[in-house]
């Protein structure tokens, strides 16, 4: 097991290859790459492109190819969740909902051309997982209690998937319901989604969060995308297929 | 306060430690020990990061001397206030002990790890002991929050 943690992001990055092998270089080009993804799209950093977008000093069209690009999936998943992801705020351009994700699973992608068939990218809590974390045994991603973060709530099996987990963090409430322009105040404490690529999945448990429990109705006929949902009295809400793919043990 | 911290985050190991530990099997193909790597570096200038390497000589030794107790030191996980380094005692296949190691002692982690009130062992997470937990998915952790996250227990367990 060769384990890198990277802080980047404001949050900390954690690459697991589960093959044997130096890994070293494969992971330098990772952790580069999430630096660059960074250095391109934070909202804190004053050189950024999108910041000098939101400051009229570039546009779109003249910004790194990237930002068109991960402008065009936020389109799309806008589109998918019916207007409950959104990369406008305030008026302005912000894919921040968006960007972690497509930069995981790009990082993922990297590490798969190198060779390491078997790991995990977990960006602070969303990943994108690869294979297996033992030969025969598939990756157990335990989602942690919203009210408690050093309890697991439930564990599920992942073979070469993503997930991700949107909710109330200990910043506080700070995802913002695109159509009041106001945080969410539904009664949710998380929402966390699987599915198979975390660019969509990322968003789409952002997007889970804001629509509350009508995100159950809105997952169920979306093929391979599972939804978990825990309210603030704790109660959890989930999709047939997350029941599915449970792992049974012990857990409140 | 020190204590305290010591005593927090030794909890948190330990809780998460109970849920990840796993036995590693006898290993079939001997691998050199000296393959051990730690020299990744992003090449950039943020050193907040730490690289760790297991190899599977290790771990066939912790599983051939089993009725003996053996300790795992975690790669320090950098906080921005200092490195975080846990101790693992593993005797017939369980974690009997951890303990932070190595902490950071200032007076604003203080106030940061009692503003995200240190998790505490609980029996409930006890009772899952037997399940083999790799990845820890929740929302979005600030850097500092890492530190206290199961997340970080994990990292630093390198199981």
């Amino acid at each position: 097991v060769t384990t890198r943690v990277e802080h980047c992001m404001g949050t900390v990055f954690t690459v697991s290859i589960r093959d044997d092998g130096d890994w070293s270089l494969a992971i330098a080009d990772v952790v580069g790459w999430l630096h660059t993804v960074d250095a391109t799209f934070s909202t804190y950093r004053p050189d950024s492109d999108i910041c000098r977008i939101h400051r009229g000093e570039l546009t779109v069209e003249d910004a790194h190819p990237m930002v068109t690009d991960v402008l065009d999936r936020c389109a799309r998943v806008q589109h998918d969740t019916g207007g409950f992801f959104s990369s406008l705020i305030d008026g302005q351009v912000d894919p921040t909902g968006l960007v972690k994700g497509w930069a995981i699973e790009r990082a993922s992608a990297m590490l798969s051309r190198a060779g390491a068939r078997n790991h995990a990218v977990n960006g602070g809590g969303d990943m994108q997982l690869a294979g297996e974390a033992e030969p025969g045994r598939a990756w157990a991603v335990g989602t942690t209690d919203p009210r408690d973060r050093s309890r697991v709530l439930s564990v599920i099996e992942v073979r070469d998937g993503a997930v991700a987990t949107s909710g109330v963090t200990e910043r506080g409430r700070h995802i913002v319901d695109p159509f009041t322009g106001r945080p969410v105040a539904n009664g949710l404490a998380s929402a966390t989604v699987t599915g198979a690529r975390l660019t969509e999945v990322d968003a789409y448990a952002t997007a889970a969060f804001v629509m509350g429990l009508p995100a159950l109705g809105w997952a169920e006929p979306r093929g391979g995308v599972e939804v978990l949902l825990v309210d603030e009295e704790g109660a959890r809400h989930s999709s047939s297929g997350w029941t599915t793919n449970e792992i049974e043990c012990q857990l409140q | 306060m020190k204590r305290a911290i010591l005593a927090a985050a030794s909890t948190v190991a330990s809780l998460v430690l109970l849920l990840s530990f796993k036995t590693h099997g006898p290993s079939a193909v001997a691998t050199p020990p000296a393959a051990v790597s730690n020299g990744t570096n992003s090449g950039g200038n943020d050193t907040s990061s730490a690289t760790t390497t297991k190899n599977k000589a290790k771990a066939k030794k912790s599983t051939t001397t089993s009725r003996a107790a053996s300790t795992y030191t975690g790669s320090a996980a950098d906080t921005r206030y200092g490195p975080v380094r846990v101790r693992v005692t593993v005797a017939n296949g369980k974690v009997t002990n951890a303990e932070a190691v190595v902490y950071p002692t200032s007076a604003a982690l203080d106030q940061q790890i009692n503003s995200y009130a240190i998790p505490q062992l609980n029996s409930e997470a006890t009772s899952a002991s037997s399940a083999n937990i790799d990845m820890i998915s929740g929302a979005t952790f600030t850097s500092q929050g890492y530190i206290a996250s199961l997340q970080s227990a994990l990292d630093q367990a390198g199981l």
